[in-house]
């Protein structure tokens, strides 16, 4: 009776857990708490917070991963209006910090709607592009682009560039995984190309500087360019071995800006070197890996679209912050996943986590 | 999707979906691998460069500066030490609004006008992100009222420095000299000579006197000190340390109590004495009246003391000691018996008829005695004794000028003496050369006739006189005048004596500088021009006086002090050495329109004398002593 019980709760606590992709996950928590203690000065307070957040996003991956996709199907819709409704309430009441209208005060706690959009957007298409499956033309993909754009000229226009592309990006894999026609592709692509000088028209001032910055970080070493400067040296720096862990003199002599936060790759970096990132490239790899083979055994469309839009979001989060941190990209403030302090990111990355889980372990169920 | 009805096959449709995930996986695999090849260039390939750059991050080496070496007098009182105080500096770079910090700064601790003024003056001159002081010496409680306001005051800082004072102020002033900010044209002269390392963190160098003069000495070798900064600049610790040098210390010849009791008897006239020890060159006094503070320039001068100094009609900060020049005058005159004994011209007993005045042959003009009528039957003793004109002129006739020139030029006269402080001038010792040079004129037979009393061309710093009163006390040991004696090495405490060795001495017959001695003992004894100043010594000295012109008579006219303007009177001039028969102290005294040489000059030298060779303090300086120098 009492193994009976203990099994019980163990499948109502494991049932829906995929645990390929947890133990990539907590491989990769594992590293950026150890990360964090080091870019915090070795303050425990930090690295507590952190668990705390952890802590919070277990218990949502945990939720999401009992959410059959079918019921999850249902949320679609109205999380992506109320995303818009937030959206719009921001751009009328939000907070403006740092420059940036990003935050809706509830009263009890703060809020960035664009947060919730991460997984709103590839929901909200996923169920579109579900819906009309069988029917699925030319005319969809337009209206299924239109509900991506809301959305993104919304949060363009706080501004908040970076997180406006990385869901132009969640939005565009659904379309693409979808069946979106290379012709078009192909056209989207040289119309984007086009527009280019239309779009450094319209941007932003600290965003224009930041570009010209990543061409040629030097021509403002102690402004825009600061950045990108300590943080390449802090990665070069590292060399093969790293200096080892708490032994980053860019880190520990305060060189690094953001080091718990978005730079937070190049306290890894400096401290363990190009054997560590290798590592770390592997860890990414094998979750990105896991999600895109639950996306490809996933049971429905919406699933399928749903598991490869969250796997390859998880890889350009991971991307753009290395890639930035590395010198390659421009500064954009995207942290690097599992591993950058801060709690509204990991409770949407295990909100993710949580759907991914809840498609493999449903699939069977559905697809009988 | 172009056909109006498609009828959908799964299969099919999941293949394709996986060949999009399979291209989306190929994009993953390939922008990873874009991302390791350039984790690659940065960390194996550029490595070294980063590291670098790292490790110029990391790494700050911090000049310490050294101790300045300190300046003593020969007998070990201090004349220039450091001391250690706080001051609230600025960096202006660092400051948005200066005037409100300042203003805000005055609400915490006092700043005067004064301090204002001086801290503007030392922007215009120094760089906008070096830290200039506003106030210096601050007491403890004004540095804690500042700490607890700091945060007010971004780019306003505390620092203990260590400050140069002079203890005695004005007493040695001129010999001492002071330290000042470094200049731009001080940098330019330090990287001239190759020093700009070991100046990294000094601000101040030595720009007058001995400060100026054994800067290098006095410097000392600036440690270094590797630390590890944070990105604010902050020292977290050090790596290593490379401990700076103190500077040398100096000690001088100078006699500071010596120096007190002239610049005493001195009193309020303008003018200057040097005191010379005749065996060893050694400067035990120079005295430059008026003098100033040295103190005053340490923080940088304010702009009011400066302009009370600098546009001051008495020239304080003139070194007249060796920058002032004047016509000897008679104290010439043994110099000039010297080399007719030397050169033959005069034996001593040869003997003049002075009518008064001397003429040359074919020229109107009438060369005045001093005395009218003249002094009758003239020897060369005599002629010292009584300073007698007329022997004067016919003896630099005969003799010449070129022959004067190169004679009196080995005792020192027309030319720098080489002393160890900056500014010397060289005096005029004139022959025909010289006259062809400076004028473009032929040398007159008319112009060598005033020469022989000191007289015409001829110029003269109160150094020289006293160097050459020291070269024939010394029988003919010329020594170059030096006010440091030895130098004290700060880490091995050995001492190394500056100029030890006459440069030269004179090839001087013994009994012809014994008849010049003879003759200026005779000048201080009753009979002589400076009889009266010689009266009821315990000492037997010699003497020669002066007076010097310093506008022209006319012919016939006579020259009545109390109708001539102070600044018009002649100067008075006296030279002297004692004890007679084995001389330990030489004098050059110059006192700027004091009349006569023999009332005003000798005696101070004899005043001086008493002190020196007695230890008798003049008269103002004995009783209420104290009370007396309390205002200085």
């Amino acid at each position: 009776m009492p193994t009976q019980a203990i099994k019980r709760i163990a499948t109502f606590l494991a049932g829906h857990i995929d645990s390929f992709l947890l133990t990539s996950v907590l491989l990769l928590l594992g590293v950026g708490l150890m990360t964090l203690y080091s870019a915090a000065e070795q303050n425990t307070t930090r690295v507590v917070g952190q668990l705390a957040n952890v802590g919070v996003a277990f218990a949502v991956m945990w939720v999401a991963a009992n959410i059959p996709p079918h019921i999850l199907k249902n949320f679609a819709v109205p999380a992506y209006v109320v995303g818009i409704v937030l959206l719009v309430a921001v751009e009328l009441f939000g907070e403006i910090v740092n420059g940036a209208q990003r935050w809706l005060d509830l009263g009890v706690t703060r809020i960035q709607p664009s947060e919730l959009m991460k997984i709103a957007v590839p929901l909200m298409l996923a169920w579109y592009f579900d819906r009309y499956e069988a029917t699925l033309r030319v005319k969809h993909f337009a209206i299924a682009a239109a509900l991506l754009l809301v959305p993104i000229g919304l949060i363009a226009k706080q501004p908040d560039l970076g997180t406006a592309l990385l869901i132009l990006a969640s939005g565009f894999y659904v379309i693409f995984l979808a069946g979106l026609s290379w012709k078009i592709l192909l056209g989207l692509f040289a119309a984007g190309c086009a527009s280019l000088p239309v779009l450094w028209s319209m941007m932003h001032d600290y965003q224009r500087r930041r570009i010209l910055t990543l061409i040629d970080p030097t021509q403002d070493p102690l402004g825009a360019g600061y950045h990108t400067i300590q943080s390449t040296i802090a990665v070069g720096s590292g060399g093969v071995s790293g200096k080892g862990w708490l032994n980053g003199t860019q880190t520990h002599l305060d060189f690094l800006p953001e080091r718990t936060t978005d730079f937070i790759f190049a306290v890894y970096s400096e401290e363990f070197g190009l054997v560590g990132n290798g590592l770390l490239l592997c860890l990414f790899l094998l979750v990105i890996g896991r999600g895109l083979i639950i996306a490809a055994e996933a049971p429905s469309l919406f699933a399928r679209l749903l598991a490869g839009s969250i796997a390859l979001s998880f890889f350009t989060y991971a991307f753009v912050n290395m890639g930035m941190v590395s010198g390659i990209l421009p500064v954009v403030g995207v942290p690097l996943p599992l591993i950058s302090y801060g709690g509204t990111a990991l409770v949407t990355l295990f909100l993710g986590f949580g759907i991914l889980m809840s498609i493999r372990t449903n699939r069977k169920l559905v697809q009988t | 999707m172009s056909r109006r009805v498609e009828i959908r096959n799964p299969e099919v449709e999941l293949s394709r979906f996986r060949a999009r995930l399979a291209v989306a996986g190929s994009v993953v695999v390939v922008l990873f691998a874009i991302l390791l090849t350039r984790f690659f260039y940065v960390q194996v390939v550029q490595h070294d460069y980063y590291h670098a750059l790292a490790e110029n991050n990391r790494i700050s080496i911090v000049p310490v500066v050294p101790n300045r070496g300190l300046i003593l007098d020969r007998n070990g009182v201090v004349l220039a030490h450091n001391y250690s105080a706080y001051t609230l500096e600025i960096t202006p770079s660092k400051v948005p609004d200066l005037e409100a910090a300042i203003s805000g700064l005055a609400s915490v601790v006092e700043i005067t006008a004064k301090d204002r003024k001086r801290f503007k003056r030392l922007m215009d001159e120094s760089k906008s992100f070096e830290s200039l002081p506003i106030r210096t010496r601050l007491s403890e409680e004004e540095v804690a009222k500042f700490a607890a306001n700091r945060y007010r005051f971004p780019g306003v800082e505390i620092n203990a420095r260590l400050f140069r004072q002079y203890p005695n102020g004005e007493h040695a002033a001129h010999s001492v000299g002071y330290i000042g900010r470094i200049s731009d044209r001080d940098l330019e002269q330090i990287e001239a000579r190759g020093d700009t390392a070991n100046y990294r963190g000094t601000d101040h160098i030595g720009k007058f006197g001995l400060e100026e003069s054994y800067e290098r000495d006095l410097h000392g070798i600036t440690g270094f000190e590797r630390v590890e900064v944070d990105s604010g600049g902050r020292a977290v610790r050090s790596l290593a340390r490379q401990p700076p040098v103190s500077g040398n210390n100096l000690i001088l010849a100078l006699d500071l109590r010596l120096q007190e009791v002239a610049e005493k008897i001195f009193g309020n006239y303008r003018g200057a004495l040097v005191a010379i020890e005749p065996k060893t060159g050694g400067v035990l006094a120079l005295v430059s009246r008026p003098s100033f503070d040295p103190n005053l320039f340490v923080d940088g001068i304010d702009p009011q003391n400066w302009d009370a100094l600098n546009n001051n009609p008495d020239k304080p900060l003139n070194n007249r000691g060796l920058q002032g020049q004047y016509p000897p005058g008679s104290t010439f005159k043994p110099f000039m018996a010297l080399a007719a004994l030397e050169l033959g011209k005069r034996s001593p007993s040869y003997t003049i008829a002075d009518p008064g005045y001397f003429m040359l042959p074919g020229v109107s003009h009438r060369w005045r005695d001093w005395k009218a009528g003249g002094h009758g039957m003239v020897d060369l003793h005599k002629s010292i004794v009584i300073s007698c004109d007329t022997y004067y002129y016919g003896l630099a006739q005969e003799l010449g000028i070129d022959a004067i020139h190169d004679f009196v030029s080995q005792l020192g006269f027309g030319s720098k003496t080489g002393i160890d402080i900056k500014g010397e001038q060289p005096g005029v010792l004139p022959n025909q050369a010289w006259k062809m040079r400076r004028y473009k004129q032929k040398w007159f037979a008319g112009d060598t006739i005033s020469v022989g009393i000191g007289q015409g061309y001829n110029l003269a710093t109160p150094l020289q006189l006293a160097l050459g009163t020291a070269v024939i006390a010394a029988n003919g040991a010329v020594y170059q005048p030096h006010l440091v004696r030895e130098i004290e090495d700060s880490r091995t405490k050995t001492l190394t004596p500056v100029a030890t060795a006459p440069v030269r001495m004179l090839d001087l017959k013994r009994e012809n500088v014994q008849r010049v001695k003879a003759a200026m003992v005779d000048v201080t004894r009753p009979g002589g021009t400076a009889g009266r100043a010689g009266a009821g010594a315990q000492y037997v000295f010699g003497g020669k006086t002066g007076t010097a012109q310093v506008i022209a008579m006319k012919q016939g006219e006579r020259y009545d002090e109390k109708k001539v303007a102070e600044r018009h009177r002649d100067h008075a001039l006296f030279i002297a050495f004692a004890p007679a028969d084995d001389p330990r102290i030489a004098l050059g005294i110059m006192v700027e329109n004091g009349g006569h040489g023999g009332s005003t000059a000798a005696p101070i030298a004899r005043k001086l004398l008493d002190f020196y060779l007695l230890g008798k303090l003049p008269e103002s300086m004995q009783v209420g002593e104290d009370d007396a120098d309390a205002g200085d």
